[in-house]
């Protein structure tokens, strides 16, 4: 009975479907030439051929393929020196907005904003934190009324990535205070570019500002620009925060990447710096960093198997936590240099950069990481209630919005 | 020289698979089913007090009816052909269990000591379940580092045929010796080597410590001139010695996980079920949070198990080192944590004899001390990962 396997998830179709992408660049780039063309009509072009993003369906830049095979295109591409969509300058666009449209959006809606948004032409953010609907995010203030096709939004939101370069939005906004907290909200995607949409810089504990604050006064929102029923938008939300949960967190990292590199390059470096308490704690660090690298190694291998599970609250939460203590471990370790910090200049940084800088900046990032897309408590809360099914919290706030203490 | 996967033989090469095949989850099934018929928590905890505390009759079962003596043996000598991950899926139940068998130290250590020496008669009767032997070294003792042999050769004795040779000296603390029918005894004279010595044989005494954990209870085995036989010698008898340590601390790391696992539903069962202020206990948050973090804890601890099973399969030596030695890190303070939080979570009955919480806690402390600490083994990170300590 026991034969000596034990794999059996390594998809044997994927051999024959790489070879298929491959001849399929071929193609493409025999008519488009990567270095002549017009960088924008290339990747116009690419996205229309199917080779943009491979998982998505077929006329929206995919082939409904595996997720897996993407690195096959994107590897022919780099090979020639094809123009990027710089996805580095689109997270929440490619990570977020996107998969939320594909699921939610009309086939209108899909054919509008899916190709502009993976060639970079619209650049997107998300307004869901306000000053008083952080974690209790259902709990949200911002207005939205509705004159026939058209919404009137007033707001403000908070915590918003790269709101100051970007010309759309998901939104999130109240649309019926009557009822209970998640009953009454809905779904948009707003245009940033337009007079009531005023975006102030929001400096941060390192003394840069990654974020921002969003001022919305009378903006308008074309009822064909709603994502989801009226008041379904609590149950969109949450696709997008989960999607923003696996990329915090869940990439794919080599052996002693991400924050504990950095470490251990110093203490490989540095040997006048060590001290038998740090040398315990760097390789508890390293071991704990390799052994979550391992677990974020499985979860994939279970995603493309197709069992996902729960794992990825743990992923996010065990990264927030390891940040936070090799980052303060390498402003100890370093001594009297962790005493010195590079620059408290006020500047606006092109997106998120947990590993950058010097140790005191990495230090005074990671406080972040156990904040922002979802606090490790809520995070906490998520497992044992959906996972370990524990009960809930006793509720007060399940009557009408418009009556819970503010 | 061998030819199953024994660490450090240039395997055939796979990818870093982590998660179950079907073979393992049949296997899995298997094994669940007895454990659940044979070995109910109120069997092991009553076996504790008994002058038998492994259950023979249970590892009988398992090992010749079910066959995990066997995996990790070749069917060319009647085994299964297996690997080091079915045998840690195995290991898994059995700490799910706490399983009072000599799984462990008979199907993974002893076996894999012989496999790397190539010992084709003792594999056969392994493999059939009709023999359990044991490797007799201390459970503390660790790999990366070969125990000091406290056993010496001497001279053979008038009448002895060819080949025989006579060891005396005294090994503390070993586990899964008491039921063993051969021990493997790393000796020192001339030849360093291997031995194995029939437990049945004049001169030959196991005498039962009372231990920390009842559920693997160790011996002492003291040898007065009991005849052996020389299994290997010199650096392939080391290399034995070395291969099986590994191995027992890789699988002791899913066995660990297991305890881990279950420990957690019993707990997570318990409060949805108690109530106190007239709601369940495991409604308040102060609860939860701690229950959400040994879940973390416990799937961290499942990845690294896996890893070190499939190291122990594909990796070469460095490799294997290293995820055996993160696993049976991550997994020894997991299984430790889960089983504290057990007790905690329950309240009084907790910490009472007739709960099943403290038989989890003492397994838990023993296999952290089993094979190496954690602490040992992330000291072996120095050097796998070239962290050196500070200049002395």
């Amino acid at each position: 009975m026991l034969g000596n396997t034990g794999l059996g998830n390594s998809g044997n179709g994927a051999v024959t479907d790489a070879a298929d992408l491959k001849a399929q660049v071929a193609e493409f780039l025999a008519t488009h030439d990567p270095k002549g063309s017009e960088p924008l009509e290339f990747l116009r072009a690419r996205f229309d051929a199917g080779l943009a993003w491979v998982h998505y369906p077929a006329g929206l830049g995919g082939q409904g393929l595996p997720r897996s095979l993407q690195s096959v295109v994107d590897r022919e591409f780099e090979a020639v020196g094809g123009p990027s969509n710089h996805p580095e300058r689109n997270g929440i666009g490619l990570g977020m907005a996107a998969p939320t449209i594909l699921a939610h959006g009309t086939a209108e809606q899909k054919q509008r904003w899916l190709r502009p948004l993976w060639t970079g032409e619209e650049i997107w953010c998300q307004l869901f934190s306000e000053p008083g609907a952080g974690s209790d995010l259902a709990g949200l203030a911002t207005r939205a009324v509705r004159d026939g096709d058209t919404w009137t939004v007033t707001g403000q939101k908070v915590w918003t990535s790269v709101a100051h370069l970007a010309s759309r939005a998901l939104l999130v906004a109240r649309t019926d205070p009557d009822v209970p907290k998640h009953e009454g909200l809905t779904y948009f995607s707003l245009d940033m570019r337009q007079p009531g949409v005023e975006v102030r810089p929001l400096r941060q504990m390192t003394g840069e500002a990654e974020f921002n604050e969003v001022f919305i006064t009378d903006a308008t929102v074309p009822d064909a620009d709603r994502i989801g029923a009226v008041g379904q938008g609590w149950m969109v939300s949450m696709a997008t925060l989960m999607n923003e949960r696996v990329s915090i967190g869940g990439n794919a990292m080599p052996r002693e990447g991400g924050m504990i590199a950095l470490a251990a390059r110093t203490w490989r470096d540095k040997p006048e710096l060590r001290t038998p308490g740090l040398h315990d704690r760097m390789l508890r660090l390293w071991a704990d960093s390799e052994v979550a690298r391992i677990a974020g190694t499985r979860l994939r291998q279970q995603l493309a198997a197709g069992q996902p599970g729960p794992e990825g609250s743990a992923a996010k939460l065990v990264f927030a936590r390891l940040n936070q203590d090799i980052s303060e471990f390498e402003v100890e370790l370093t001594g009297a240099d962790g005493l010195r910090y590079d620059d408290w200049t006020m500047r606006r940084p092109q997106g998120a950069n947990f590993f950058g800088r010097n140790p005191g900046f990495r230090f005074l990032r990671a406080k972040g990481n156990s904040i922002e897309g979802g606090t490790s408590e809520i995070l906490r809360n998520i497992v044992a209630e959906r996972v370990l099914g524990l009960p809930k919290e006793a509720r007060v706030d399940t009557g009408p919005w418009k009556d819970l203490p503010r | 020289m061998t030819t199953a996967n024994v660490t450090g033989a240039p395997g055939r090469a796979r990818p870093l698979d982590l998660l179950y095949g079907e073979t393992e989850t049949e296997l899995r099934a298997a094994v669940r089913d007895v454990l659940a018929d044979k070995a109910g928590w109120r069997d092991v905890l009553a076996r504790t007090e008994t002058a038998q505390t492994y259950d023979t009759g249970l590892w009988h079962t398992l090992a010749a009816e079910i066959g995990v003596a066997g995996l990790l043996i070749p069917e060319s000598l009647g085994g299964a052909g297996a690997s080091y991950r079915e045998a840690a899926v195995v290991a898994e139940e059995v700490g799910r269990a706490i399983a009072p068998v000599p799984f462990l130290g008979s199907a993974v250590v002893a076996t894999t000591a012989l496999l790397s020496a190539g010992d084709t008669e003792l594999l056969t009767a392994l493999a059939s379940g009709a023999l359990t032997v044991a490797l007799a070294v201390p459970f503390a003792a660790g790999p990366g580092k070969l125990p000091v042999p406290t056993i010496r050769i001497e001279g053979a004795q008038p009448g002895d045929a060819a080949g025989t040779y006579r060891l005396s000296g005294q090994v503390l603390g070993v586990a899964d010796a008491l039921p063993a029918d051969v021990l493997l005894v790393p000796a020192d004279g001339v030849p360093y080597g291997l031995y194995a010595v029939r437990v049945a044989d004049a001169g030959v005494s196991t005498v039962p410590v009372v231990s920390l954990d009842q559920t693997r209870q160790l011996c002492d085995i003291t040898l007065a001139a009991a005849p052996a036989r020389q299994v290997a010698a010199g650096p392939a008898a080391e290399a034995a010695v070395a291969a099986a340590l590994l191995a027992g601390a890789g699988v002791l790391a899913s066995e660990q996980f297991g305890l881990a696992e279950r420990a957690l539903e019993i707990t997570v069962a318990y409060v949805k079920e108690r109530h106190q202020f007239a709601r369940p206990i495991g409604g308040f948050q102060a609860i939860k949070h701690r229950l959400a973090d040994l879940w973390v804890a416990v799937t961290q601890a499942r990845a690294a198990a896996r890893s070190a099973a499939n190291g122990l399969v594909t990796a070469n030596g460095t490799e294997a080192d290293l995820a055996v030695a993160l696993a049976k890190a991550a997994c020894s303070d997991t299984a430790l944590k889960a089983a504290q939080e057990m007790i905690q979570l329950h309240g009084g009955i907790g910490f009472t004899w007739e709960h099943p919480a403290h038989l989890y806690l003492k397994r838990a402390k023993a296999d952290s001390i089993g094979f190496g600490t954690a602490d040992a083994h992330r000291a072996s990170l120095a050097t796998l990962a070239n962290l050196p300590p500070p200049a002395a």
